[in-house]
Protein backbone atom coordinates (compact mmCIF):
# COMPACT_ATOMS: atom_id res chain seq x y z
CA UNK A 1 0.00 0.00 0.00
CA UNK A 2 1.34 3.73 -1.26
CA UNK A 3 -0.48 6.31 1.31
CA UNK A 4 0.36 9.55 0.95
CA UNK A 5 -1.70 12.35 2.86
CA UNK A 6 -1.47 16.11 2.44
CA UNK A 7 1.94 15.89 0.73
CA UNK A 8 3.51 18.93 -0.44
CA UNK A 9 6.81 20.17 -1.47
CA UNK A 10 7.63 23.85 -1.57
CA UNK A 11 10.51 25.90 -3.41
CA UNK A 12 11.66 29.10 -2.49
CA UNK A 13 8.68 31.10 -4.35
CA UNK A 14 7.51 27.43 -6.31
CA UNK A 15 4.59 24.61 -5.11
CA UNK A 16 6.23 22.09 -6.96
CA UNK A 17 3.93 19.68 -5.36
CA UNK A 18 0.78 20.81 -3.12
CA UNK A 19 -1.55 19.22 -1.19
CA UNK A 20 -1.40 15.40 -2.71
CA UNK A 21 -3.25 12.75 -1.24
CA UNK A 22 -4.01 9.25 -2.50
CA UNK A 23 -3.75 5.78 -1.88
CA UNK A 24 -2.98 2.75 -4.09
CA UNK A 25 -3.35 -0.80 -3.35
CA UNK A 26 -2.24 -3.86 -4.61
CA UNK A 27 -2.91 -4.91 -8.09
CA UNK A 28 -3.23 -1.25 -9.47
CA UNK A 29 -1.65 0.29 -11.79
CA UNK A 30 -1.28 3.92 -11.27
CA UNK A 31 0.15 5.92 -14.01
CA UNK A 32 0.76 9.71 -13.21
CA UNK A 33 0.13 12.06 -15.77
CA UNK A 34 0.76 15.89 -16.07
CA UNK A 35 2.27 18.38 -18.26
CA UNK A 36 5.73 18.84 -18.14
CA UNK A 37 6.32 20.64 -14.89
CA UNK A 38 3.66 19.44 -13.02
CA UNK A 39 4.91 17.59 -10.14
CA UNK A 40 5.21 14.11 -11.34
CA UNK A 41 8.87 14.03 -10.94
CA UNK A 42 9.08 15.34 -7.74
CA UNK A 43 5.75 13.13 -5.98
CA UNK A 44 7.67 10.36 -7.02
CA UNK A 45 11.37 11.55 -5.86
CA UNK A 46 9.09 12.23 -2.46
CA UNK A 47 8.05 8.74 -2.72
CA UNK A 48 11.56 6.89 -3.58
CA UNK A 49 12.89 9.15 -0.45
CA UNK A 50 15.50 10.90 -2.93
CA UNK A 51 14.04 14.26 -1.61
CA UNK A 52 11.62 15.23 1.78
CA UNK A 53 8.96 16.75 1.81
CA UNK A 54 8.08 20.31 3.16
CA UNK A 55 4.42 19.45 4.57
CA UNK A 56 2.76 16.10 4.35
CA UNK A 57 3.55 12.38 4.85
CA UNK A 58 3.79 9.38 2.66
CA UNK A 59 4.04 5.66 3.19
CA UNK A 60 5.39 2.38 1.44
CA UNK A 61 3.79 -0.62 2.97
CA UNK A 62 3.28 1.01 6.32
CA UNK A 63 6.90 2.18 6.32
CA UNK A 64 6.77 6.20 6.65
CA UNK A 65 9.33 7.90 4.05
CA UNK A 66 10.54 10.19 6.38
CA UNK A 67 10.63 8.16 9.77
CA UNK A 68 11.73 4.81 8.41
CA UNK A 69 12.95 5.80 5.55
CA UNK A 70 14.94 2.58 5.03
CA UNK A 71 12.47 0.08 5.63
CA UNK A 72 10.12 2.36 2.98
CA UNK A 73 13.17 2.28 0.38
CA UNK A 74 13.96 -1.31 0.96
CA UNK A 75 10.36 -2.22 -0.12
CA UNK A 76 10.05 -0.13 -3.27
CA UNK A 77 11.95 -0.40 -6.84
CA UNK A 78 12.67 3.13 -8.38
CA UNK A 79 13.67 4.16 -11.72
CA UNK A 80 14.72 8.00 -11.63
CA UNK A 81 13.81 10.21 -14.64
CA UNK A 82 16.16 9.58 -17.16
CA UNK A 83 17.81 6.19 -15.54
CA UNK A 84 21.00 7.06 -14.21
CA UNK A 85 23.85 5.06 -13.71
CA UNK A 86 27.34 4.13 -13.37
CA UNK A 87 28.28 4.51 -16.70
CA UNK A 88 31.84 2.82 -16.47
CA UNK A 89 30.62 0.13 -14.81
CA UNK A 90 29.27 -3.04 -16.82
CA UNK A 91 25.61 -4.08 -16.58
CA UNK A 92 26.88 -7.47 -14.57
CA UNK A 93 29.06 -5.27 -12.27
CA UNK A 94 26.24 -2.86 -12.29
CA UNK A 95 23.30 -5.19 -11.55
CA UNK A 96 25.78 -7.26 -8.76
CA UNK A 97 26.52 -3.76 -6.85
CA UNK A 98 22.62 -3.11 -6.76
CA UNK A 99 22.01 -6.47 -5.86
CA UNK A 100 24.29 -5.97 -2.59
CA UNK A 101 23.01 -3.37 -1.68
CA UNK A 102 19.64 -4.83 -1.77
CA UNK A 103 21.10 -7.90 0.57
CA UNK A 104 20.23 -10.65 -1.84
CA UNK A 105 22.39 -13.61 -1.18
CA UNK A 106 22.93 -16.78 -2.41
CA UNK A 107 20.61 -19.23 -5.09
CA UNK A 108 18.21 -16.08 -4.43
CA UNK A 109 20.23 -13.93 -5.24
CA UNK A 110 21.52 -15.63 -8.52
CA UNK A 111 17.86 -16.62 -9.21
CA UNK A 112 16.77 -13.08 -9.29
CA UNK A 113 19.88 -11.84 -11.30
CA UNK A 114 19.15 -14.48 -13.87
CA UNK A 115 15.49 -13.67 -13.56
CA UNK A 116 15.81 -9.54 -14.55
CA UNK A 117 18.77 -9.95 -17.38
CA UNK A 118 16.23 -12.63 -19.06
CA UNK A 119 13.57 -10.57 -18.61
CA UNK A 120 14.60 -7.76 -20.08
CA UNK A 121 17.09 -9.48 -22.72
CA UNK A 122 20.01 -8.33 -21.13
CA UNK A 123 22.07 -11.44 -21.59
CA UNK A 124 24.00 -9.86 -24.74
CA UNK A 125 25.39 -6.72 -23.25
CA UNK A 126 26.35 -8.50 -20.01
CA UNK A 127 29.75 -7.51 -20.02
CA UNK A 128 29.42 -4.24 -21.97
CA UNK A 129 30.04 -0.76 -19.70
CA UNK A 130 26.72 1.08 -19.67
CA UNK A 131 28.08 4.47 -20.85
CA UNK A 132 28.40 2.23 -24.48
CA UNK A 133 25.20 0.77 -24.46
CA UNK A 134 22.16 2.49 -26.31
CA UNK A 135 19.41 4.52 -24.41
CA UNK A 136 16.69 1.67 -24.57
CA UNK A 137 19.19 -0.73 -23.15
CA UNK A 138 20.14 1.97 -20.31
CA UNK A 139 16.58 2.17 -19.81
CA UNK A 140 16.15 -1.53 -19.72
CA UNK A 141 19.02 -1.87 -17.30
CA UNK A 142 17.57 0.58 -14.94
CA UNK A 143 14.34 -1.47 -14.84
CA UNK A 144 16.48 -4.27 -14.25
CA UNK A 145 18.03 -2.79 -11.01
CA UNK A 146 13.96 -1.53 -10.05
CA UNK A 147 12.94 -5.28 -10.21
CA UNK A 148 16.03 -6.90 -8.65
CA UNK A 149 15.14 -7.64 -5.19
CA UNK A 150 10.97 -8.25 -6.42
CA UNK A 151 9.99 -5.41 -4.36
CA UNK A 152 6.61 -4.99 -3.61
CA UNK A 153 6.12 -1.20 -4.94
CA UNK A 154 7.70 -0.72 -8.20
CA UNK A 155 7.87 3.54 -8.65
CA UNK A 156 8.82 3.83 -12.36
CA UNK A 157 9.78 7.35 -13.92
CA UNK A 158 9.24 7.38 -17.33
CA UNK A 159 10.10 3.48 -18.13
CA UNK A 160 9.57 3.46 -21.84
CA UNK A 161 11.04 6.94 -22.55
CA UNK A 162 13.82 6.23 -25.28
CA UNK A 163 12.33 2.64 -26.05
CA UNK A 164 11.22 2.08 -29.72
CA UNK A 165 7.78 0.75 -30.50
CA UNK A 166 8.60 -3.21 -29.53
CA UNK A 167 10.65 -2.63 -26.81
CA UNK A 168 7.35 -0.18 -25.89
CA UNK A 169 5.38 -2.81 -26.11
CA UNK A 170 7.43 -5.47 -24.16
CA UNK A 171 7.71 -2.62 -21.06
CA UNK A 172 4.27 -2.46 -21.16
CA UNK A 173 3.43 -6.41 -21.44
CA UNK A 174 6.29 -6.66 -18.55
CA UNK A 175 4.51 -4.12 -16.25
CA UNK A 176 0.97 -5.87 -17.10
CA UNK A 177 2.60 -9.04 -16.30
CA UNK A 178 4.07 -8.35 -12.58
CA UNK A 179 0.87 -6.02 -11.90
CA UNK A 180 -1.29 -8.64 -10.44
CA UNK A 181 0.23 -8.40 -6.58
CA UNK A 182 2.54 -5.61 -6.95
CA UNK A 183 1.60 -1.72 -6.84
CA UNK A 184 3.06 -0.07 -9.73
CA UNK A 185 3.15 3.58 -10.22
CA UNK A 186 4.42 5.06 -13.46
CA UNK A 187 4.93 8.51 -14.75
CA UNK A 188 4.39 8.88 -18.93
CA UNK A 189 2.96 11.48 -20.88
CA UNK A 190 2.34 9.12 -23.84
CA UNK A 191 -1.40 8.52 -23.10
CA UNK A 192 -1.92 5.43 -24.96
CA UNK A 193 0.33 4.22 -22.54
CA UNK A 194 -1.95 4.89 -19.48
CA UNK A 195 -4.95 3.06 -21.47
CA UNK A 196 -2.25 0.03 -22.20
CA UNK A 197 -1.35 -0.55 -18.95
CA UNK A 198 -2.74 1.54 -16.24
CA UNK A 199 -5.72 0.88 -13.97
CA UNK A 200 -6.28 4.22 -13.00
CA UNK A 201 -4.91 7.55 -13.65
CA UNK A 202 -3.95 10.72 -11.72
CA UNK A 203 -3.79 13.71 -13.81
CA UNK A 204 -1.58 16.24 -11.77
CA UNK A 205 -1.52 19.82 -12.92
CA UNK A 206 0.25 23.04 -10.86
CA UNK A 207 1.63 20.31 -8.27
CA UNK A 208 -2.39 19.32 -7.63
CA UNK A 209 -4.45 16.58 -8.16
CA UNK A 210 -7.07 17.55 -10.90
CA UNK A 211 -8.41 14.32 -11.68
CA UNK A 212 -8.43 10.52 -10.08
CA UNK A 213 -10.21 7.60 -12.11
CA UNK A 214 -9.52 4.67 -14.53
CA UNK A 215 -8.56 5.59 -17.89
CA UNK A 216 -12.11 4.28 -19.05
CA UNK A 217 -13.92 6.33 -16.96
CA UNK A 218 -12.01 9.64 -17.27
CA UNK A 219 -12.18 9.26 -21.28
CA UNK A 220 -16.04 9.23 -20.71
CA UNK A 221 -15.66 12.68 -19.31
CA UNK A 222 -14.44 13.98 -23.38
CA UNK A 223 -17.02 16.05 -25.34
CA UNK A 224 -15.93 12.90 -28.00
CA UNK A 225 -17.88 10.19 -25.49
CA UNK A 226 -20.07 8.82 -27.66
CA UNK A 227 -19.36 10.92 -30.71
CA UNK A 228 -19.78 9.55 -33.94
CA UNK A 229 -17.02 8.98 -36.45
CA UNK A 230 -18.11 8.80 -40.19
CA UNK A 231 -15.26 8.52 -42.99
CA UNK A 232 -17.04 9.06 -46.66
CA UNK A 233 -15.95 7.72 -49.91
CA UNK A 234 -15.98 10.77 -51.66
CA UNK A 235 -15.46 14.53 -50.55
CA UNK A 236 -18.80 15.57 -52.50
CA UNK A 237 -21.14 14.27 -50.16
CA UNK A 238 -19.61 16.14 -47.53
CA UNK A 239 -21.68 19.10 -46.94
CA UNK A 240 -25.11 17.59 -47.82
CA UNK A 241 -23.92 14.94 -44.97
CA UNK A 242 -22.72 17.40 -42.27
CA UNK A 243 -26.50 19.83 -42.66
CA UNK A 244 -28.26 16.70 -42.38
CA UNK A 245 -26.23 15.24 -39.17
CA UNK A 246 -26.37 18.94 -37.75
CA UNK A 247 -30.44 18.75 -38.01
CA UNK A 248 -30.66 15.34 -35.81
CA UNK A 249 -32.22 17.13 -32.64
CA UNK A 250 -29.88 14.65 -30.87
CA UNK A 251 -26.58 15.98 -31.98
CA UNK A 252 -24.67 19.07 -30.41
CA UNK A 253 -21.92 19.76 -32.93
CA UNK A 254 -20.24 17.88 -36.27
CA UNK A 255 -16.58 18.72 -37.14
CA UNK A 256 -15.08 18.11 -40.30
CA UNK A 257 -11.87 17.43 -41.46
CA UNK A 258 -12.23 18.28 -45.21
CA UNK A 259 -8.46 16.25 -46.42
CA UNK A 260 -9.97 12.80 -45.16
CA UNK A 261 -13.54 13.81 -45.90
CA UNK A 262 -14.54 12.60 -42.29
CA UNK A 263 -17.38 13.88 -39.99
CA UNK A 264 -17.39 13.81 -35.92
CA UNK A 265 -20.83 14.11 -34.61
CA UNK A 266 -20.79 15.21 -30.95
CA UNK A 267 -23.84 14.30 -28.78
CA UNK A 268 -25.77 15.74 -26.58
CA UNK A 269 -25.13 15.50 -22.81
CA UNK A 270 -26.09 11.95 -22.42
CA UNK A 271 -27.80 11.28 -25.60
CA UNK A 272 -27.32 8.47 -28.02
CA UNK A 273 -26.81 8.93 -31.85
CA UNK A 274 -25.07 5.87 -33.70
CA UNK A 275 -28.51 4.39 -34.11
CA UNK A 276 -29.77 7.66 -35.52
CA UNK A 277 -27.00 8.58 -37.76
CA UNK A 278 -26.96 4.67 -39.02
CA UNK A 279 -30.01 5.15 -39.99
CA UNK A 280 -30.02 8.53 -41.70
CA UNK A 281 -26.52 7.62 -43.35
CA UNK A 282 -28.60 4.55 -45.41
CA UNK A 283 -31.69 6.98 -45.62
CA UNK A 284 -29.24 9.78 -47.28
CA UNK A 285 -27.34 7.16 -49.58
CA UNK A 286 -24.32 8.29 -48.01
CA UNK A 287 -21.47 5.57 -49.48
CA UNK A 288 -19.48 5.15 -45.92
CA UNK A 289 -15.78 4.11 -45.76
CA UNK A 290 -15.74 3.80 -41.85
CA UNK A 291 -18.27 4.55 -39.35
CA UNK A 292 -17.72 4.28 -35.19
CA UNK A 293 -18.49 5.29 -31.74
CA UNK A 294 -15.74 6.65 -29.81
CA UNK A 295 -15.35 6.17 -26.32
CA UNK A 296 -14.01 9.27 -25.55
CA UNK A 297 -10.42 10.91 -26.39
CA UNK A 298 -8.21 10.64 -22.98
CA UNK A 299 -5.58 13.66 -24.94
CA UNK A 300 -9.00 15.97 -25.09
CA UNK A 301 -9.41 15.32 -21.53
CA UNK A 302 -5.89 16.04 -20.37
CA UNK A 303 -6.05 18.99 -22.66
CA UNK A 304 -9.04 20.63 -21.22
CA UNK A 305 -7.93 19.97 -17.76
CA UNK A 306 -4.45 20.61 -17.73
CA UNK A 307 -4.59 24.04 -19.57
CA UNK B 1 28.99 -0.60 7.94
CA UNK B 2 28.35 -2.71 5.84
CA UNK B 3 26.69 -0.80 2.97
CA UNK B 4 29.73 1.50 3.37
CA UNK B 5 31.77 -1.32 2.68
CA UNK B 6 30.23 -2.21 -0.64
CA UNK B 7 29.74 1.36 -1.89
CA UNK B 8 33.73 1.59 -1.38
CA UNK B 9 34.53 -1.45 -3.08
CA UNK B 10 32.20 -0.23 -6.05
CA UNK B 11 33.65 3.49 -6.16
CA UNK B 12 37.20 1.69 -5.84
CA UNK B 13 36.45 -0.75 -8.60
CA UNK B 14 35.38 2.20 -10.45
CA UNK B 15 38.76 4.77 -9.97
CA UNK B 16 40.87 1.71 -11.92
CA UNK B 17 37.93 1.51 -14.69
CA UNK B 18 39.77 4.39 -16.37
CA UNK B 19 43.21 5.25 -17.14
CA UNK B 20 42.89 8.34 -14.94
CA UNK B 21 43.79 6.15 -11.74
CA UNK B 22 47.17 5.32 -13.35
CA UNK B 23 47.94 8.37 -14.82
CA UNK B 24 46.74 9.82 -11.26
CA UNK B 25 49.50 7.56 -9.58
CA UNK B 26 52.55 8.24 -12.04
CA UNK B 27 52.04 11.63 -11.60
CA UNK B 28 52.06 11.41 -7.92
CA UNK B 29 54.93 8.82 -7.94
CA UNK B 30 57.30 11.54 -10.41
CA UNK B 31 56.25 14.39 -8.06
CA UNK B 32 56.68 12.96 -4.69
CA UNK B 33 60.29 11.36 -6.23
CA UNK B 34 61.49 14.57 -8.06
CA UNK B 35 60.81 17.10 -5.22
CA UNK B 36 62.58 14.76 -2.64
CA UNK B 37 65.46 14.54 -4.81
CA UNK B 38 66.18 17.50 -6.25
CA UNK B 39 63.94 19.92 -3.68
CA UNK B 40 64.67 17.79 -0.78
CA UNK B 41 68.33 16.88 -1.71
CA UNK B 42 67.82 13.42 -0.68
CA UNK B 43 71.47 12.07 -2.08
CA UNK B 44 73.02 15.37 -1.05
CA UNK B 45 72.27 15.93 2.41
CA UNK B 46 73.75 12.85 2.74
CA UNK B 47 71.27 11.67 5.35
CA UNK B 48 69.65 7.88 5.45
CA UNK B 49 66.08 8.97 6.48
CA UNK B 50 62.82 10.36 4.31
CA UNK B 51 62.57 14.01 5.95
CA UNK B 52 63.36 15.15 2.47
CA UNK B 53 60.67 12.99 1.29
CA UNK B 54 58.11 13.57 3.48
CA UNK B 55 58.30 17.48 3.95
CA UNK B 56 56.89 18.16 0.51
CA UNK B 57 53.86 16.18 0.69
CA UNK B 58 51.45 18.67 2.33
CA UNK B 59 52.26 20.79 -1.18
CA UNK B 60 51.74 17.97 -3.56
CA UNK B 61 48.93 16.91 -1.85
CA UNK B 62 47.09 20.24 -1.76
CA UNK B 63 46.62 19.64 -5.16
CA UNK B 64 46.93 16.13 -5.94
CA UNK B 65 43.89 15.38 -3.79
CA UNK B 66 42.21 18.04 -4.60
CA UNK B 67 42.34 15.77 -8.05
CA UNK B 68 41.02 12.76 -6.54
CA UNK B 69 37.78 13.99 -4.39
CA UNK B 70 36.69 16.81 -6.83
CA UNK B 71 34.69 13.54 -8.64
CA UNK B 72 33.56 12.76 -5.19
CA UNK B 73 29.99 13.55 -5.35
CA UNK B 74 30.37 16.67 -7.69
CA UNK B 75 30.02 13.33 -10.58
CA UNK B 76 27.38 11.55 -8.81
CA UNK B 77 25.11 14.98 -8.69
CA UNK B 78 26.08 16.12 -12.55
CA UNK B 79 25.15 12.13 -13.80
CA UNK B 80 22.14 11.86 -11.88
CA UNK B 81 23.79 9.05 -10.55
CA UNK B 82 23.09 10.55 -7.10
CA UNK B 83 19.59 9.63 -7.45
CA UNK B 84 19.95 6.22 -7.93
CA UNK B 85 22.34 5.65 -5.01
CA UNK B 86 20.48 7.39 -2.48
CA UNK B 87 17.24 5.72 -3.24
CA UNK B 88 18.64 2.33 -2.20
CA UNK B 89 17.98 1.46 1.08
CA UNK B 90 21.26 3.13 2.44
CA UNK B 91 21.95 5.99 4.32
CA UNK B 92 23.72 9.16 3.50
CA UNK B 93 26.05 8.64 5.93
CA UNK B 94 26.83 4.96 4.82
CA UNK B 95 27.45 6.63 1.39
CA UNK B 96 29.57 9.71 2.13
CA UNK B 97 31.75 7.24 4.15
CA UNK B 98 32.10 4.59 1.68
CA UNK B 99 32.82 7.39 -1.14
CA UNK B 100 35.34 8.72 1.37
CA UNK B 101 37.07 5.42 2.14
CA UNK B 102 37.24 4.28 -1.62
CA UNK B 103 38.80 8.02 -1.98
CA UNK B 104 41.59 7.16 0.82
CA UNK B 105 42.27 3.57 0.22
CA UNK B 106 43.03 4.96 -3.29
CA UNK B 107 45.72 7.35 -1.94
CA UNK B 108 46.89 4.74 0.32
CA UNK B 109 47.60 2.71 -2.66
CA UNK B 110 49.55 5.32 -3.96
CA UNK B 111 51.63 6.28 -1.35
CA UNK B 112 52.43 2.00 -0.59
CA UNK B 113 54.06 2.54 -4.45
CA UNK B 114 56.48 5.09 -2.89
CA UNK B 115 57.86 1.94 -1.39
CA UNK B 116 60.86 2.15 -3.22
CA UNK B 117 62.55 4.94 -1.95
CA UNK B 118 62.21 3.32 1.47
CA UNK B 119 64.24 0.56 0.13
CA UNK B 120 66.39 2.46 -1.35
CA UNK B 121 67.21 4.36 1.68
CA UNK B 122 67.60 0.79 3.59
CA UNK B 123 70.14 0.18 1.06
CA UNK B 124 72.26 3.31 1.24
CA UNK B 125 72.36 3.40 4.81
CA UNK B 126 70.43 2.54 8.52
CA UNK B 127 67.70 4.93 8.72
CA UNK B 128 65.14 4.77 11.63
CA UNK B 129 62.66 2.80 9.97
CA UNK B 130 60.41 3.86 12.64
CA UNK B 131 60.25 7.33 12.33
CA UNK B 132 59.01 6.31 8.53
CA UNK B 133 56.41 4.71 9.37
CA UNK B 134 55.21 7.49 11.48
CA UNK B 135 55.57 9.48 8.40
CA UNK B 136 53.83 7.18 6.48
CA UNK B 137 51.26 7.10 8.56
CA UNK B 138 51.00 11.18 9.20
CA UNK B 139 51.02 12.02 5.22
CA UNK B 140 48.05 9.07 5.17
CA UNK B 141 46.42 10.84 8.14
CA UNK B 142 46.79 14.38 6.28
CA UNK B 143 45.57 12.95 3.00
CA UNK B 144 42.48 11.35 4.68
CA UNK B 145 42.43 15.56 6.18
CA UNK B 146 42.45 16.77 2.65
CA UNK B 147 40.05 13.71 1.15
CA UNK B 148 37.47 15.41 3.79
CA UNK B 149 37.63 18.95 2.70
CA UNK B 150 37.42 17.53 -0.93
CA UNK B 151 34.31 15.29 -0.51
CA UNK B 152 32.27 18.40 1.07
CA UNK B 153 33.05 20.87 -1.62
CA UNK B 154 32.40 18.03 -3.91
CA UNK B 155 29.39 17.72 -2.11
CA UNK B 156 28.74 21.52 -2.38
CA UNK B 157 28.65 21.52 -6.34
CA UNK B 158 27.74 19.68 -9.79
CA UNK B 159 31.21 20.97 -11.31
CA UNK B 160 34.37 19.04 -10.92
CA UNK B 161 36.34 22.10 -11.55
CA UNK B 162 35.02 24.24 -9.31
CA UNK B 163 35.38 21.76 -6.96
CA UNK B 164 39.00 21.01 -7.60
CA UNK B 165 39.67 24.99 -7.24
CA UNK B 166 37.39 25.02 -3.87
CA UNK B 167 39.54 22.16 -1.76
CA UNK B 168 42.85 23.31 -3.29
CA UNK B 169 42.24 26.61 -1.39
CA UNK B 170 40.55 25.40 1.48
CA UNK B 171 43.15 22.52 1.62
CA UNK B 172 46.42 25.72 1.54
CA UNK B 173 44.39 27.45 3.92
CA UNK B 174 44.80 24.69 6.01
CA UNK B 175 48.74 24.30 5.72
CA UNK B 176 49.68 27.40 5.78
CA UNK B 177 47.87 28.13 8.77
CA UNK B 178 50.77 26.23 10.23
CA UNK B 179 53.42 28.88 8.80
CA UNK B 180 51.96 31.78 10.95
CA UNK B 181 54.35 31.18 14.16
CA UNK B 182 57.54 31.17 11.99
CA UNK B 183 56.02 34.31 10.83
CA UNK B 184 55.95 36.56 13.96
CA UNK B 185 59.11 35.50 15.50
CA UNK B 186 59.99 39.01 16.68
CA UNK B 187 56.68 39.87 17.56
CA UNK B 188 55.37 40.15 20.91
CA UNK B 189 54.09 37.10 23.11
CA UNK B 190 50.64 37.21 22.97
CA UNK B 191 51.31 37.00 19.31
CA UNK B 192 52.85 34.76 19.26
CA UNK B 193 50.76 32.42 21.39
CA UNK B 194 47.84 33.38 19.23
CA UNK B 195 49.21 32.67 15.96
CA UNK B 196 50.27 28.95 18.10
CA UNK B 197 46.63 28.63 18.95
CA UNK B 198 45.54 29.24 15.21
CA UNK B 199 48.55 27.17 14.03
CA UNK B 200 47.63 24.22 15.56
CA UNK B 201 44.33 24.25 13.60
CA UNK B 202 46.65 23.74 10.45
CA UNK B 203 47.02 19.94 9.19
CA UNK B 204 50.71 21.03 8.30
CA UNK B 205 51.46 21.23 12.12
CA UNK B 206 50.01 17.42 13.05
CA UNK B 207 51.57 16.01 9.81
CA UNK B 208 55.06 17.71 10.76
CA UNK B 209 54.61 16.27 14.59
CA UNK B 210 53.37 12.75 13.10
CA UNK B 211 56.27 12.68 10.43
CA UNK B 212 59.12 13.21 13.44
CA UNK B 213 58.47 9.70 14.20
CA UNK B 214 55.61 10.28 17.30
CA UNK B 215 52.32 9.47 16.82
CA UNK B 216 50.44 11.25 19.24
CA UNK B 217 46.86 10.79 20.11
CA UNK B 218 46.36 14.38 20.25
CA UNK B 219 47.51 14.17 16.48
CA UNK B 220 45.38 11.38 15.49
CA UNK B 221 42.78 12.72 17.16
CA UNK B 222 42.76 15.59 15.55
CA UNK B 223 42.40 14.36 11.78
CA UNK B 224 39.87 11.82 12.85
CA UNK B 225 37.98 15.06 13.85
CA UNK B 226 38.65 16.87 11.34
CA UNK B 227 37.73 13.83 8.82
CA UNK B 228 34.78 13.44 11.26
CA UNK B 229 33.69 16.78 10.71
CA UNK B 230 34.23 17.60 6.94
CA UNK B 231 32.44 14.72 6.41
CA UNK B 232 29.20 15.37 8.60
CA UNK B 233 29.70 18.86 6.56
CA UNK B 234 28.99 16.89 3.60
CA UNK B 235 26.26 14.76 4.24
CA UNK B 236 24.56 18.16 5.27
CA UNK B 237 25.49 19.71 1.98
CA UNK B 238 24.32 16.59 0.27
CA UNK B 239 20.90 16.49 2.45
CA UNK B 240 20.34 20.43 1.57
CA UNK B 241 21.38 19.94 -2.73
CA UNK B 242 21.46 16.62 -4.12
CA UNK B 243 18.35 17.50 -5.79
CA UNK B 244 19.10 20.48 -7.58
Amino acid sequence: MIKTEHLSKRYKTLAAVDDISFQVAPGEVLGFLGPNGAGKTTTMRMLAGFIAPTAGTASICGHDIQTAPLAAKASLGYLPEGAPSYGEMTVRGFLDFIAELRHLEGPRRQSRLDHVIGRLQLEKVLEQTIETLSKGFRRRVGLAQAMISDPPVLILDEPTDGLDPNQKQEVRVLINEMAKDKIIVISTHILEEVEAVCTRAIIIARGRIVADDTPAQLATKSRYHNAVSLQLETPAQLSDARAAIAALPSVADVEVTERYARLTALPKAGATILPAIAELATRQGLRLKELHLESGRLDEVFRSITV
Amino acid sequence: MRNSTIIMRRELASYFATPLAYVFILIFLVLVNFFAFFFGALYERGQADLQSFFTYHPWIDVFLISAVSMRLWAEERHSGSIELLMTQPVTLREAVWGKFLAAWAFVAISLVLTFPIWITVNYLGKPDNGVIVAAYIGSLMMAGGFLAIGSCMSALTRSQVIAFIGTAVVSLVFVLLGMLPGMVNNMPDWVQSAAGAVASLSIYTHFTSISKGVVDIRDVLYFAMLIGLFLLATSIALDVRKAE
